[in-house]
């Protein structure tokens, strides 16, 4: 697949856009044409919040996703308004800890993963969304899961090494559940 | 070659600075806070660059005319409704023949409107925008690279022809990340050209005066034949666009920036359906390269324009291509961001009703 694209959607403070953020720098240090298009409405901690991000082999003519090919979904909310348009044949990765519905569509494949128990065990509820994107990586290959750690170790460099190494095995165990 | 991602704000602050920008005023507005605030930073670390968040945009757009009359490259940038209150100094500002920047990160109006991405200040910016007849040159980018190139070239433009140019960007432009890379700074005290207008002390020398009153019509009319010149120049010179898949087409899409790029997702997508369709994107707004459409469109008869508002570039469109071609005008306005799907269902409506292709 030369061109992919992903929405990530959840609650504002669920690590959404940073999900997208670790994917499309990560593509970048792959050498990937990369585009992370954040919605940036007027947002709150708790409101909605979601963004699309393109991989390709090849120069992005549009950034805006007609049918994403993959759609990383962190609540309910996210699932009532992103299942119609998933692209036939795609992915739809659900934290089954808090998405209470399940798709109606019988033409997309579901990851169910219990994002927020996973991220307990490892520690800390708030590194769900590094469950999220070491899960979704490990399914779809559109990058290395070595270029995922580089890049989150990168984007929170100023946290100290604690919470990269919480990063790191939360990535891992997202990684080690779908696998 | 070091590849950053970064969001098209702060892709514009860094090529201004790049570009020799040493002073920057601005006053908050969504969706283009990214820029003020990537320059408050960047500016904090220089010893010879100046940011001030001023009290309003009105003083914001005078405090750059200010530093442009004493030679500094200075910049301002805004969203629509703030770009409404800074029009009255740049109509100053192009009355004096003063070189400046202004970036108009535009969002979904008229009024306060919203802060979702929109191209409606697309007449503003190309008429002039204020009062009395003045253009400015509009540079519109549809990517973070080409955010690099056009903001440097805009500094370059304003000095070369003394005169505002405009960066026309929207809120996805601004709100976007791409990977972006840069080229190496220049150093604006050795290497632009002395300016031998500016106000910087007459010691020694013959007084100089910059200003926008004159009141003998004879000399105003002077005034604005001199700049008439000017305007010509530009547009003989500085027009520039880009072709897309145009060689074999029998359909053209006609888009700029945000627009342009969902266009050509629709293009990809009706190519692979066998539909010959390409795509013309004005990357200057004003000057139009309305020479270059007209030359299109004796080979492409069919046109259909894109805007996310409810037209404003097909007008010009139309004034290039006269009966040449037809002109179709698809548009969306208040903030809607349409998907290349949405765009290849009206190109194809349109290869069916011409029954083309």
């Amino acid at each position: 697949m030369t061109i992919t694209k992903t929405i990530f959607s959840g609650f504002g403070g669920q690590g959404v856009l940073v999900m997208g953020y670790v994917l499309a720098t990560s593509g970048m240090h792959d050498d990937k044409h990369v585009t992370f298009l954040p919605s940036y409405g007027a947002e709150v901690r708790g409101g909605t919040a979601n963004c699309t991000v393109t991989v390709s082999d090849e120069p992005i003519a549009s950034p805006v996703a007609s049918f994403p090919d993959f759609a990383v979904l962190m609540n309910t909310p996210s699932l009532v308004k992103f299942e119609e348009g998933i692209k036939a044949g795609g992915i739809v990765f659900l934290n089954s800890d808090l998405v209470e519905l399940k798709p109606k569509r019988r033409d997309i494949q579901v990851v169910s993963i219990p994002i927020n128990s996973i991220a307990e065990r490892v520690g800390n509820v708030r590194s769900a969304n590094m469950v999220m994107i070491g899960a979704f990586i490990q399914k779809t290959g559109l990058v290395s899961l070595k270029s995922v750690i580089r890049s989150v170790k990168s984007i929170f460099e100023t946290k100290g090494s604690k919470v990269h190494k919480m990063n790191t095995l939360a990535i891992e165990q997202g990684s080690a559940f779908v696998k | 070659m070091d590849r950053r991602l970064m969001c098209g704000s702060h892709v514009i602050g860094e090529a201004a600075t790049r570009a020799g920008c040493r002073f920057y005023a601005g006053y908050p507005i969504t969706p283009q806070n990214e820029l003020p605030e990537y320059m408050s930073k960047r500016f904090a670390k220089m010893d010879d660059a100046i940011f001030i968040q001023a009290e309003s945009e009105l003083a914001a757009i005078n405090m750059v005319m200010g530093a442009s009359m004493a030679g500094v490259r200075a910049m301002t940038s805004s969203s629509s409704p703030g770009i409404s209150l800074k029009q009255e100094g740049i109509s100053y500002i192009a009355g004096m023949e003063l070189p400046a920047v202004i970036v108009n990160i535009m969002r979904g109006g008229p009024g306060l409107g919203n802060i979702a991405p929109s191209q409606q200040d697309y007449f503003q910016a190309t008429r002039g925008g204020g009062h009395g007849g003045y253009r400015t040159i509009v540079l519109a980018p549809c990517s973070g690279q080409e955010m690099v190139t056009l903001t440097m070239k805009a500094f370059d433009l304003a000095d070369a022809y003394r005169t505002p140019v405009l960066v026309l960007g929207d809120g996805l432009m601004g709100q976007m990340m791409e990977p972006v890379t840069f080229p190496d700074p220049i150093d604006p005290a050795a290497t632009l050209p002395q300016k031998d207008w500016v106000l910087d002390g007459a010691g020694g020398r013959d007084s100089r005066l910059i200003a926008s009153l004159i009141l003998d019509p004879i000399d105003m009319e002077q005034h604005n034949w001199k700049l008439a010149g000017k305007y010509k120049a530009i547009c003989e010179s500085e027009t520039r666009h880009e072709s897309y898949l145009l060689d074999d087409a029998v359909l053209a899409v006609v888009a700029f920036g945000t627009a342009a790029r969902i266009a050509k997702g629709a293009v990809n997508r009706v190519r692979k359906a066998g539909l010959k369709v390409g795509l013309f994107r004005p990357i200057s707004l004003w000057p139009f390269p309305e020479k270059e459409l007209k030359a299109l469109s004796s080979t492409i008869k069919h046109l259909l324009v894109f805007e996310m508002n409810l037209g404003q570039m097909v007008e010009d469109v139309k004034i290039s291509v006269g009966e040449q071609a037809t002109v179709d005008f698809h548009g969306r306005p208040g903030g809607i961001i349409s998907t290349p799907h949405e765009i290849a269902g009206e190109i194809t409506k349109l290869i069916y009703r011409y029954d083309t292709g």
